[in-house]
C-alpha cells in the first residue's frame, strides 16, 4: 500500500497545491472551529463576539492589502457605516438580526463601490490618501447626520429575535450565530484568496504591468477586490453593533482604520490566520489592559513596533517559514 | 523577400512628447506579416518609447498606428493585448509568487474567461494543467512545472514570460531587449526560441545591439534621437554611413 503512495508521490512531485485546501490547513480550520465553539465557556461571551468581529474586519483588510496589494487607510469607513446603518435598521425600522445586519452590509458595498471606484485610480500612497479622505468625510457626515446621533451614537440597539422566530437576547446564544457570520466570512474570503479570480489578483500584485500586457483591465479586479474587502468589512461592523448594542464614533473615527492595519501587519499580512491572531492580540490587549487607560495606547504601539523590527512578516508570517508551510 | 506580404502592423507620424522634449519624432514603421523586424538604435535614440507607444503603455501625442488593418491608436493596452498583440518586458516579468505552472496558467485564464469568478475553487485551474504543460515544455522549462518563478535563474525567467505569452496563442509579438542581461549560452538559447516561435507569426523586437538581430530578423529599423535613421535587411542597415556615424561610431561593433 505504501509502496503504491510513494510512486505516485514521485510521478506527481508538487501537485499537491492544485488539489484545494492542503490538509494543514483544513486540520487548522477545524481546530480553530473547535477553540471557538469553546471560547464562550471560557472567557466573557461578549469579549469573545469582539474578538471574531474584529477577526472578520482584519481577514477583509487582508484581502485587500495581503492579496490585492492595495493600502487601504480607510477601511473605518466600511466598518462604522455598516454599524450606524445596521444598528438603525434594528432599532428604528425594527428588523430581525439577519435582516439588520445584511442591510448594514449592503451600504457597505455600494461605499465601497463609489469609493473604490475612484481610489483605484492612484496607486501606492496617493491611493492611501484617497480612501484616508474618503474616510474622514465619512466620518464627518456620521457626525452630523441626524440618524447617527452625532457623538451618542445609536444607543441601546435591540437585538430582535432571529428570522423573527429566535430569542437573541441571551449572549451565548448570540454568540453561536456571530459565529456562524463570522466563520463563514473568514472561509468566504479564504475561498476569493483561492479562486481563478484570487490567481489573477496574486498576478496583479506581483506585476502589474504584465497583467496588463496578457490582457487584463486590471482596475476592474482592483475594483472587485476593494468592493469584497469593504463589504466583509461592511458585515463585521454590522455585527459588532448588534453584539454591543451600540453603533458610535469610534467605529468610523480613522483610528479604527489605523487599528486594523495594525492588527493584519502585526499577525502577518498575506497569511491565512495572521490577520485573526493580530485581531485576537489586539482586542484582548485592550480588553485585559483596560485599567491602565490611555497607556493602552502606549503599550499596542510599542508592541506594533516591536513587533514590526523584530518580525516584519508578522507572527504568523515568521511560523510560516519556520516551518515553510502557507498558513 | 516575399512579394505580396501585407502590413500586420503600421505607425504612420508617430511623435511623443514629453513637456517640450520629443522623444519619438515623426517615425513611420512597417512590421510586414511573418517578418522578424528589429528596432535598433544606441541608448536614448526612442526605441523604449516607441515601443511603449505601439503597446499603448503610452499616449501618442500624433500619429496613428494600424493593427492588421484596424486603427488602434485609441485602444487601452489590455485591449490590444486581446486583439492578439502581445508584448514583453526590458526586465523579465514574470509572477515571482507563482509557480512556473500558474505563470502559464494565468494566461490561459484570461482566454477563457473565468478570471473573474471569485466563489468557484482554485482546483478547478487543473483544467488548463495539460496544455499548460506543454507551453513550459516547448520553452524548455519542464523540469520546473512547481517551481516558483522567483528561484529560476534570469534566462529561465525570459523562457517562462515566453511560455507564458504563447499561450495567449498572439498573433504578434513585441519582444523589449529579449536578450538585455544576458549570457552568451542564454543568448543563444533565446535567440533559437525566438526564431522556433516565429512560425506563423510577426514578431517585433527592440535591440541595443546589432550583432544580436544579425542573423534573426528580415528587416531592421535603426532610431536614432528619436527619428528613423534608415531601414532595411541587415546588409544594407549595416553598411549605411549614417548608422555607422550614429550607432557604431558611438562605441558599438
Amino acid at each position: 500500500m505504501s509502496t503504491t503512495e510513494n510512486t505516485t508521490k514521485a510521478a506527481l512531485p508538487a501537485m499537491t497545491h492544485t488539489v484545494g485546501m492542503p490538509r494543514h490547513q483544513k486540520i487548522i480550520f477545524v481546530v480553530l472551529l473547535a477553540v471557538l465553539i469553546a471560547l464562550p465557556f471560557m472567557v466573557y461571551p461578549v469579549f469573545a463576539m469582539k474578538v471574531l468581529c474584529f477577526a472578520l474586519f482584519a481577514c477583509a483588510f487582508n484581502l485587500l492589502l495581503g492579496f490585492g496589494g492595495l493600502l487601504s487607510f480607510g477601511h473605518a469607513a466600511y466598518f462604522g457605516m455598516a454599524s450606524y446603518v445596521c444598528a438603525h435598521a434594528a432599532k428604528v425600522w425594527g428588523l430581525t438580526p439577519e435582516l439588520a445586519i445584511l442591510t448594514g452590509t449592503a451600504t457597505a458595498a455600494v461605499l465601497g463601490l463609489v469609493i473604490g471606484s475612484l481610489a483605484i485610480r492612484r496607486q501606492g500612497i496617493y491611493f492611501a490618501m484617497v480612501t484616508l479622505a474618503f474616510a474622514q468625510m465619512v466620518y464627518f457626515f456620521a457626525l452630523q447626520a441626524e440618524f447617527t446621533g452625532g457623538e451618542d451614537g445609536i444607543q441601546s440597539v435591540p437585538r430582535n429575535d432571529l428570522f423573527g422566530l429566535l430569542p437573541m437576547k441571551d449572549d451565548l446564544t448570540f454568540y453561536f450565530f456571530v459565529l456562524a457570520i463570522t466563520y463563514g466570512g473568514i472561509l468566504f474570503i479564504y475561498r476569493i484568496t483561492h479562486s481563478p479570480f484570487g490567481q489573477v489578483l496574486k498576478s496583479i500584485r506581483e506585476n502589474e504591468p504584465r497583467a496588463v500586457s496578457l490582457g487584463y483591465h486590471v482596475n476592474r479586479y482592483k475594483l472587485m477586490v476593494f468592493v469584497l474587502s469593504a463589504t466583509f468589512a461592511g458585515l463585521a461592523g454590522a455585527t459588532k453593533s448588534q453584539v454591543f448594542h451600540l453603533a458610535s464614533l469610534t467605529d468610523v473615527h480613522w483610528t479604527m482604520s489605523g487599528e486594523v492595519v495594525l492588527m493584519t501587519l502585526l499577525g502577518g499580512m498575506g497569511t491565512v490566520l495572521g490577520p485573526i491572531v493580530g485581531a485576537a492580540i489586539v482586542v484582548t490587549m485592550q480588553n485585559y489592559l483596560a485599567y491602565l487607560g490611555a497607556w493602552v495606547t502606549v503599550i499596542q504601539g510599542c508592541i506594533f513596533v516591536i513587533g514590526v523590527l523584530l518580525f516584519r512578516e508578522g507572527i504568523i508570517g515568521v511560523l510560516s517559514r519556520i516551518l515553510k508551510k502557507p498558513l | 523577400m516575399a512579394i505580396g506580404m501585407s502590413a500586420m502592423l503600421q505607425a504612420s507620424g508617430l511623435t511623443k512628447e514629453f513637456k517640450g522634449f520629443v522623444a519619438v519624432n515623426n517615425v513611420d514603421l512597417t512590421v510586414e506579416r511573418g517578418t522578424i523586424h528589429a528596432l535598433i538604435g544606441p541608448n536614448g535614440a526612442g526605441k523604449t518609447t516607441c515601443f511603449n507607444l505601439l503597446t499603448k503603455f503610452l499616449q501618442p501625442t500624433r500619429g496613428t498606428i494600424t493593427y492588421d488593418g484596424r486603427d488602434i491608436t485609441s485602444l487601452s493596452a489590455a485591449d490590444i493585448a486581446r486583439l492578439g498583440l502581445v508584448r514583453s518586458f526590458q526586465i523579465s516579468a514574470v509572477f515571482d509568487d507563482l509557480t512556473v505552472l500558474e505563470n502559464v496558467r494565468i494566461a490561459m485564464q484570461r482566454r477563457r474567461g473565468d478570471s473573474y469568478d471569485f466563489w468557484r475553487s482554485e482546483v478547478l485551474l487543473a483544467q488548463y494543467d495539460d496544455e499548460a504543460r506543454g507551453y513550459v515544455e516547448s520553452v524548455g522549462l519542464g523540469d520546473f512545472l512547481n517551481h516558483r518563478a522567483a528561484e529560476l535563474s534570469y534566462g529561465r525567467k525570459r523562457a517562462l514570460e515566453i511560455a507564458t505569452t504563447l499561450a495567449l496563442e498572439p498573433d504578434m509579438l513585441l519582444l523589449d531587449e529579449p536578450m538585455a542581461g544576458m549570457a552568451q549560452a542564454d543568448v543563444d538559447r533565446i535567440s533559437a526560441l525566438i526564431k522556433r516561435i516565429s512560425e506563423g507569426r510577426t514578431i517585433l523586437m527592440v535591440e541595443h545591439n546589432l550583432s544580436v538581430v544579425a542573423n534573426l530578423s528580415d528587416r531592421i529599423t535603426v532610431l536614432a534621437r528619436g527619428e528613423v535613421l534608415a531601414e532595411g535587411d541587415y546588409d544594407t542597415v549595416s553598411k549605411s554611413p549614417e548608422v555607422i556615424d550614429a550607432y557604431i561610431g558611438a562605441g558599438h561593433d
